[in-house]
């Protein structure tokens, strides 16, 4: 077996334990759910809590979560923070050994993605981010590295079900529909660029998932929050566990203006490329347009936030339509529009 | 224009001196309106946070008008709107060819769509990105830009000169706080705190820092992160630079492109290039005459997926004084020569071929550019032979296939694209080509309209295969075809742009601004050193930062320590209070505290 076999082999390794940890981290959901009723009657704080909570996160957890070993002083504090711990301590006994489950496979998957595109470079003797197939890879286990390190300061379980579902889907997809064989590139691509440019374009497009999915945890704790119908009672009990809606809008904004400034050098470095390897540093090639269509939609989400009446819910939105447009970026454009950057190989 | 204030100044401490002896930072609590941001300060591009509710009717009068039409415009709603649009605008062009990109595409698009077609090109639907309605919206952002930009520059360079607010009176309602105990005089301990709060460069602080003495009490007043709306404008000043430069690129620039077969050579001259563009203000006679010529070309492919892995072309470059110098052009490493870079953009066949007429004359000698049409450079041609000595001009369409096989319905095809085996078939016409018309003809087509294919005797179309070194005789005693060789020719892109390093430096600022104002945090920290009754000096400190902020407690215990560190306390006699808001209020009195500092922002 090569090491172009392995890496394959590694893939399908990985996108299986990614699996595992989703249904782990289901199972924590479930559990949070079923927990939740009796949790409630015994926090005798009752209808205050959720409010008192939501205000001393956004301020108080400086001082609290990232200190672990800091007594806590007051216990509107310890409720607020009560959803970056629960995975430990905030659900019964199953649940925390689910929580174990999903954060280790979290953890493998993490290491067999990384060791899959380390082997899969070495087969195509290259830096392996030339086509659509390695993209998937690379940007998957970028996700998933992203949220192994949100995860260490904000345990929201929910966030682990839309990442690793994400990255287990890119994986199998990647492997069943982009996969081609690890070879060398074409002279276009033989450059230091390919590293630089593509390298940021997938870590940043790696970010903006997780952020997508913390913005969608935060539309769905500002819909409870609110007193939404829909997301009432105790099948969505679990969403009073994560961080309030103004804690995760703030994650969310993190990662967001992190991904917004490494997409924006993206887009430099990709017209720095293009100077050297097609003469022109922009020439509104569909993919370029793409690029260029997603950071107008996450600058505007930055401008949104700091106007009155739209911070908020409706500026989470906005990441939604953001890496949609990601995604399409990815998908739309390098199947089925043709441009001088279909690399697909397909 | 007194009481106008540039939109979204939440983004920058204004702290004047009639603010800063109004604010009573720790007493007032007002009850924070839901809707008001939930990081007000703490955006790069807090331009504005609706400017339209206190648009005043305009009076009548052009001015006003012009006053409400210039607000609208650097209201961020306006700029919101006209970002959604852009990104909306922007995607046509993905979905329907473009004139710019391919021409081709177009030309079959409004032949395949002939209702729809002619009504896409009125809306500019093939030119989006040059179109009225696309360059409205961008100008119009720009324009808000601009309207949101400089009052905000104005504003924010009387507030980098401000000094941190006065410290609170009360500490207890801060989200960080924290506090020591020490044998040192409160003199001593404000010292060493401003010390670690200034930080080691002198000539960029990390704090600003103000120290003051009364009553037996030492204050610290400190405040970070005035470079937040300095990126800030840097980066939307640095987008108007972008444009600008862009702009001028684009008015100065030429482009041409150049077909070259191997031996041959360019000269560096308008009429030299195949296809030529230029800007509205670039001279032609400003082209500097060098010339180019191609010595070789060489292409390797995979073996395994035949797809190309290199292609190297070595020229002989002759600058205008005479001196010539071998250069070398590939894929990704253009050459630079006469300030312009000429790119390596793509290459093929160009069979070499002699055509004899019935008289036995030569009719037609040279190259002929085939174009490749797959990855296996199957590539097509066409030779017009016009001047025959007598009877009808002579065409031929061809095929070159450069390892031909023959499969086994016995068709003829092309397995890889080096000429291991090359063939060329060829089918031949008589009659009119056409060029006398006067009407430019494509080099590539045969325009058949007064051609006539010429059959053999079983009323089949002749079909002739050649190989190089061989001559086929022509049907119907029309003369003979010999195929010379096989050279390859490159298609070379010539660009020069005079405005690329400002292009990038602006696009560099742009980035470097964008990830100052993300990434710096805008903090404020107040010390209190108070001589307690037992000769001792008690110290609390607290911390602010507009929004959440992850740092800010750490911030404050780094300046602590080093404070300990400088008088020499030991870990544990520091006394942390990790305010965590006893009761939910105090934290929101904080946050209603820091906002009553600028009432005026919150209108």
């Amino acid at each position: 077996m090569n090491a172009g076999e392995l890496s394959t082999l590694l893939v399908w390794a990985a996108g299986l334990t990614y699996t595992i940890a989703l249904v782990a981290y289901t199972t924590v959901l479930a559990r949070i759910a079923e927990a939740r009723p009796r949790a409630a009657k015994v926090a005798a704080a009752g209808a205050t809590a959720p409010v008192a909570a939501s205000v001393a996160v956004g301020a108080g957890r400086t001082a609290v979560l990232d200190r672990p070993g800091r007594p806590s002083t007051s216990p509107a504090a310890g409720s607020g923070t009560a959803a970056p711990i629960v995975a430990d301590a905030g659900v019964p006994g199953a649940g925390r050994r689910a929580a174990g489950i999903a954060r280790s496979m979290t953890y493998l998957g993490l290491v067999f993605g990384f060791v899959a595109v380390v082997l899969r470079g070495i087969a195509a003797g290259r830096w392996p981010t030339a086509n659509m197939y390695e993209f998937t890879l690379v940007g998957s286990t970028m996700a998933i590295a992203v949220l192994v390190l949100v995860q260490r300061r904000n345990q929201i379980p929910f966030l682990g079900v839309l990442v690793t579902g994400a990255a287990a889907l890119a994986l199998f997809l990647g492997v069943n529909v982009f996969y081609v064989r690890a070879e060398g590139v074409q002279p276009a691509l033989q450059s230091y660029w390919l590293v630089i440019h593509v390298g940021v374009a997938i870590t940043s497009s790696g970010i903006f998932a997780v952020a997508a999915a913390t913005s969608v945890v935060q539309l769905m704790r500002a819909r409870r929050e609110e007193g939404s119908t829909r997301l009432a009672g105790r099948r969505w009990g679990w969403i009073d566990t994560v961080p309030d809606a103004r804690t995760l809008e703030a994650l969310s904004f993190r990662l967001n203006a992190v991904g917004f400034v490494l997409w924006t050098f993206t887009l430099i470095a990709g017209s720095i490329w293009a100077e050297h390897a097609w003469g022109r540093y922009w020439g509104w090639d569909p993919k370029e347009v793409g690029t260029f269509v997603v950071w107008v939609i996450y600058a505007a989400y930055l401008h949104a936030r700091t106007t009155r009446g739209w911070a908020g819910s409706r500026a989470a939105y906005f990441v939604l339509v953001g890496f949609t447009a990601v995604i399409a970026n990815f998908t739309v454009i390098n199947l089925f529009v043709t441009g001088r950057h279909s690399y697909s190989g397909i | 224009m007194s009481g106008y204030r540039p939109d979204g100044l939440e983004d920058a401490f204004t702290t004047d001196g009639a603010e800063r002896t109004g604010a009573t930072t720790d007493d007032a609590v007002t009850d924070r309106d839901a809707e008001t941001d939930t990081d007000a300060m703490s955006e790069v591009t807090a331009m504005s946070a609706g400017a339209s509710e206190d648009v005043q009717v305009p009076r009548i009068g052009v001015v006003g008008w012009l006053r409400w039409v210039w607000r609208q415009l650097s209201s961020m709603r306006v700029a919101l709107m006209l970002l959604m649009l852009l990104a909306v605008a922007a995607v046509p062009g993905t979905i329907f060819p473009q004139h710019a990109q391919d021409p081709a595409k177009v030309a079959a698009y409004l032949a395949d769509h002939q209702a729809l077609g002619p009504w896409l090109e009125r809306l500019q639907l093939f030119d989006v990105y040059s179109s009225v309605w696309f360059s409205a919206i961008y100008l119009l952002l720009f324009v808000s830009l601009v309207a949101c930009i400089v009052p905000r520059t104005r504003v924010h360079l009387t507030a980098v000169r401000s000094r941190p607010p006065r410290v609170p009176r009360r500490f207890d309602r801060f989200p960080a706080q924290g506090g020591l105990t020490t044998t040192a005089t409160p003199q001593q301990v404000v010292d060493a705190a401003a010390a670690a709060l200034r930080g080691p460069w002198r000539w960029l602080p990390r704090f600003r820092v103000d120290v003051s003495t009364a009553d037996g009490e030492a204050t610290v007043a400190a405040e970070r992160g005035y470079l937040r709306e300095t990126g800030n404008l840097l980066f939307h000043l640095s987008l108007v630079g972008l444009l600008i430069a862009i702009a001028t690129g684009q008015m100065l620039h030429y482009r041409g492109q150049a077909l070259v077969v191997q031996g041959h050579g360019f000269a560096n001259a308008v009429v030299d290039y195949d296809t030529f563009e230029r800007g509205t203000a670039f001279n032609p006679s400003s082209l500097v005459p060098f010339s180019l010529r191609l010595d070789s070309f060489s292409a390797r492919f995979s073996p395994i997926s035949l797809e190309p892995r290199d292609f190297t072309a070595d020229v002989t470059v002759t600058q205008p004084d005479g001196s010539t110098s071998a250069q070398q052009i590939k894929v990704n490493h253009p050459l630079n020569v006469g300030g312009a870079n000429v790119y390596l953009q793509g290459n093929g066949y160009a069979p070499d071929v002699v055509v004899r007429d019935s008289a036995g004359n030569v009719a037609f000698s040279g190259p002929v550019p085939f174009l490749p049409q797959n990855s296996v450079y199957t590539s097509l041609g066409v030779i017009k032979v016009p001047d025959v000595t007598s009877g009808d001009q002579i065409g031929f369409r061809a095929a070159l296939l450069p390892t031909a096989q023959q499969d086994t319905d016995g068709v003829w095809q092309s397995v890889a694209p080096q000429p291991a085996n090359p063939l060329m078939v060829l089918t031949v016409w008589t009659g009119n080509l056409g060029l006398d018309t006067g009407v430019p003809q494509n080099v590539y087509k045969l325009d058949t309209s007064h051609l006539k294919q010429v059959m053999g005797p079983d009323g089949q179309a002749v079909s002739l295969k050649v190989q190089p070194g061989e001559t086929v005789d022509l049907p119907n005693g029309l003369g003979t075809l010999t195929f010379k060789a096989l050279p390859r020719y490159v298609a070379l892109d010539l660009r020069y742009d005079p405005a690329l390093t400002e292009v990038l430096v602006f696009a560099l600022l742009a980035l470097a601004g964008l990830a100052t104002s993300l990434f710096t945090p805008r903090r404020r920290i107040w010390l209190r050193a108070r001589s307690a009754a037992d000769g001792r000096t008690v110290v609390t400190a607290a911390a602010l930062a507009r929004g959440d902020d992850i740092g800010l407690q750490p911030e404050l215990d780094r300046v602590l320590a080093a404070v300990g560190r400088d008088l020499g306390i030991a870990e544990d006699e520091m006394t942390r209070d990790a305010a965590v808001g006893d009761d939910a209020s105090a934290v929101r009195d904080a946050r209603a505290a820091q906002e009553n500092e600028h009432p005026e922002e919150h209108r």
